[in-house]
């Protein structure tokens, strides 16, 4: 089992200092990516429909509209949401920890002027680069599959800026996923996150059914500690123009409450990730 | 008065020209000298220099407090048994680990706060196979290329002759996966080569491979240095250092225990010849007894005994005695290895 030390207190935490050349990082999967590409594109296509099929033809033809709406178009936007933070979190543990630990592609990049922040930076783009890919595949699957529906899946004009927000969104969850790989002293490691930490988002964060069902503390909870609860608010406010209110916010507010969060906590955890990483593979 | 001031004038301009001229001429003359010291001298540049270098993991000291310089056009190994620290030096030289204390300079630049200008100086071949297996030959070297800034056409320009001197041609589309031991060996000395370093650390590059490829390899050492390249190995073939490098430094338990030419040390430490022969307990008695002056060590089930004695020493006593299997064969950097790293059990 390899050694890893995370003993950065706050005050050893250090602003990274990077250039161009994480987007040359960057560019090393993008390549990647393309060369592999039918393994990567079909089965990304196929969960959203599957999810679609069963969840809202299936199941939602037993559940009563929630918000004057079918259960297919409550579901629709969480789909995209769960697709960034699928996308990137893999990308970011697995991927990462593959490319890091078993290839020393790391190793091999950072013996070049390219530096070891650098390296890390480029991977977590990537990540949001990953999940932004993978929202916009699930975005053209539901906005197609709503050409079915009673009511469209995506009614909002403000739709494509669902693309921009992926990447914020994979952002922080490659950064988040990022820290963990710090921390992960084998592969098997990422299991307890993905199933402590993502599993629950899957499910409690105004995914399937509103948070407003949930008892006010956990609607709380679920607003200060779980990112995937304002990326749905976010994906849901530009897809079908309006959320159930939380907290008693309206729309904008909430809106504009959910944005900050994601922007204010990504920025924490990439230079987080960022100093935890060099930590380990520089000591 | 008002001519002859006019004729004073040019004159005294004459003068300023010739003083300025004696001056020009003597400082150009200074700096010719000074040229042609340094010319003289360049073949001593330090490129590397480390002074109380040391690396700790914990509590463990794996380098500790060494010293040492390295020319540029210099071919120098680091010899020493596993976990003596040649890695972790190496490592240091390009970023890749911070030393705990000490300085280390690489062509000038101090390793603490110019990583980024001495790694694009310096080649890499690491110990661990890093290829990237999701690409193929070429690409390996092409996206390579691409972190030293090497625009796309040059990278496949050097990329493409690369391939054709490490005789790689044939696998230049074919994946990673699909290489042996050997190829990936060379395909990641070739990527060392992508960025015409003027410093390439080799960190054990012939390990695993066969004759052939170890002569390929060591062919292209050689021609580097030609090109004043300096390089820095670590290898555990002794023969692999005493034909390539100028110069060894023997590392054990983080400190550099010995130094110099192979030559050099072979002589201080080994001596000259070596006559080696199946052990047998009579047979130490004897041996001590004709070679009075001579080192006579055991090295499991074989006698060695090291003369600086002139050639011809041994041939008189074999006359003599009728023994089992002796060879007599020129002392090595092996010799001076086992001697100082202390492996040889010391009973005769």
């Amino acid at each position: 089992m390899s050694k890893t030390h995370i003993r950065a207190s706050p005050a050893k935490l250090s602003i990274p200092h990077l250039s161009y050349r994480v987007w040359i990082v960057w560019r090393r999967n993008v390549d990647v990516f393309f060369k592999t590409i039918k393994v990567n594109f079909f089965p990304s296509l196929l969960e959203p429909i599957l999810y679609l099929f069963a969840f809202g033809f299936g199941l939602g033809g037993f559940i009563p509209d929630i918000a004057g709406q079918p259960y297919i178009n409550f579901i629709a936007p969480a789909l995209v949401a769960v697709a960034i933070m699928n996308g990137s979190f893999f990308e970011c543990t697995f991927a990462s920890f593959v490319r890091m630990y078993f290839q020393k592609t790391f190793d091999a990049i950072v013996a070049t002027p390219v530096s070891v922040e650098e390296v890390v930076a480029g991977e977590m783009l990537w990540g949001a680069t990953r999940a932004t890919i993978n929202a916009t595949i699930v975005l053209v699957v539901v906005a197609v599959a709503g050409l079915f529906t009673p009511v469209p899946l995506v009614s909002s004009p403000l739709f494509l800026l669902a693309v921009p927000i992926a990447f914020l969104g994979g952002l922080l969850f490659s950064a988040i996923a990022m820290c963990f790989t710090a921390a992960a002293p084998n592969i098997d490691f990422f299991n307890y996150p993905s199933f402590l930490f993502l599993t629950p988002m899957f499910f409690l964060c105004g995914t399937f059914f509103p948070l407003t069902s949930l008892p006010i503390v956990a609607q709380s909870l679920a607003m200060a500690i779980l990112p995937l609860t304002h990326i749905v608010n976010v994906i849901r406010a530009v897809l079908v123009g309006g959320v159930e209110p939380i907290w008693g916010l309206s729309t904008g507010a909430l809106l504009s409450v959910s944005l900050v969060w994601l922007t204010v906590v990504t920025v924490a955890f990439f230079i987080l990730s960022i100093n935890l990483m060099k930590k380990r593979l520089t000591s | 008065m008002y001519p002859k001031q006019q004729k004073r004038a040019p004159n005294k301009d004459i003068t300023h020209y010739l003083t300025f001229l004696v001056v020009f001429c003597r400082v150009n003359f200074k700096f010719g000298c000074l040229n042609l010291y340094l010319s003289t001298m360049s073949s001593r540049e330090v490129l590397i220099k480390a002074s109380g270098l040391t690396k700790k993991y914990g509590e463990f000291t794996a380098v500790d407090h060494i010293d040492f310089e390295i020319y540029r056009g210099e071919c120098v190994g680091f010899l020493g048994p596993n976990g003596a620290g040649k890695t972790t030096t190496v490592r240091m030289m390009y970023c890749f680990l911070m030393p705990t204390s000490g300085i280390l300079k690489v062509a000038g630049l101090d390793i603490n706060t110019k990583c980024r200008e001495i790694k694009a100086l310096v080649g890499v071949a690491q110990q661990e196979d890093n290829l990237d297996p999701d690409f193929t030959v070429i690409k390996n070297l092409t996206v390579y290329a691409r972190y030293f800034d090497i625009p796309k056409a040059e990278a496949l320009k050097r990329a493409e002759e690369l391939l054709r001197f490490f005789q790689l041609e044939e696998k230049r589309d074919v994946s990673i996966m699909a290489l042996s031991t050997g190829m990936k060996r060379r395909l990641i000395f070739a990527r060392a080569l992508l960025n015409k370093p003027q410093v390439l650390l080799l960190d054990e590059p012939t390990t695993g491979l066969d004759p052939q490829a170890r002569h390929l390899v060591w062919d292209e050492v050689r021609q580097l240095k030609k090109q004043q390249v300096t390089v820095i190995l670590t290898t555990h073939y002794m023969d692999e250092a005493q034909i390539l490098c100028d110069r060894i430094l023997i590392v054990d338990q983080g400190r550099i225990i010995e130094q110099g030419t192979p030559a050099e040390l072979i002589k201080k430490h080994v001596g000259r010849e070596v006559l080696e022969v199946d052990y047998n307990e009579k047979l130490v008695p004897l041996l001590k007894e004709v070679f009075v002056n001579a080192r006579i060590e055991r090295l499991g089930d074989r006698i060695q005994v090291f003369t600086d004695q002139p050639h011809g020493v041994f041939e008189g006593f074999l006359k003599e005695h009728k023994l089992q299997n002796v060879s007599i064969r020129n002392a090595n950097i092996e010799d001076v290895f086992l001697k100082l790293t202390g492996r040889g059990l010391r009973e005769a």
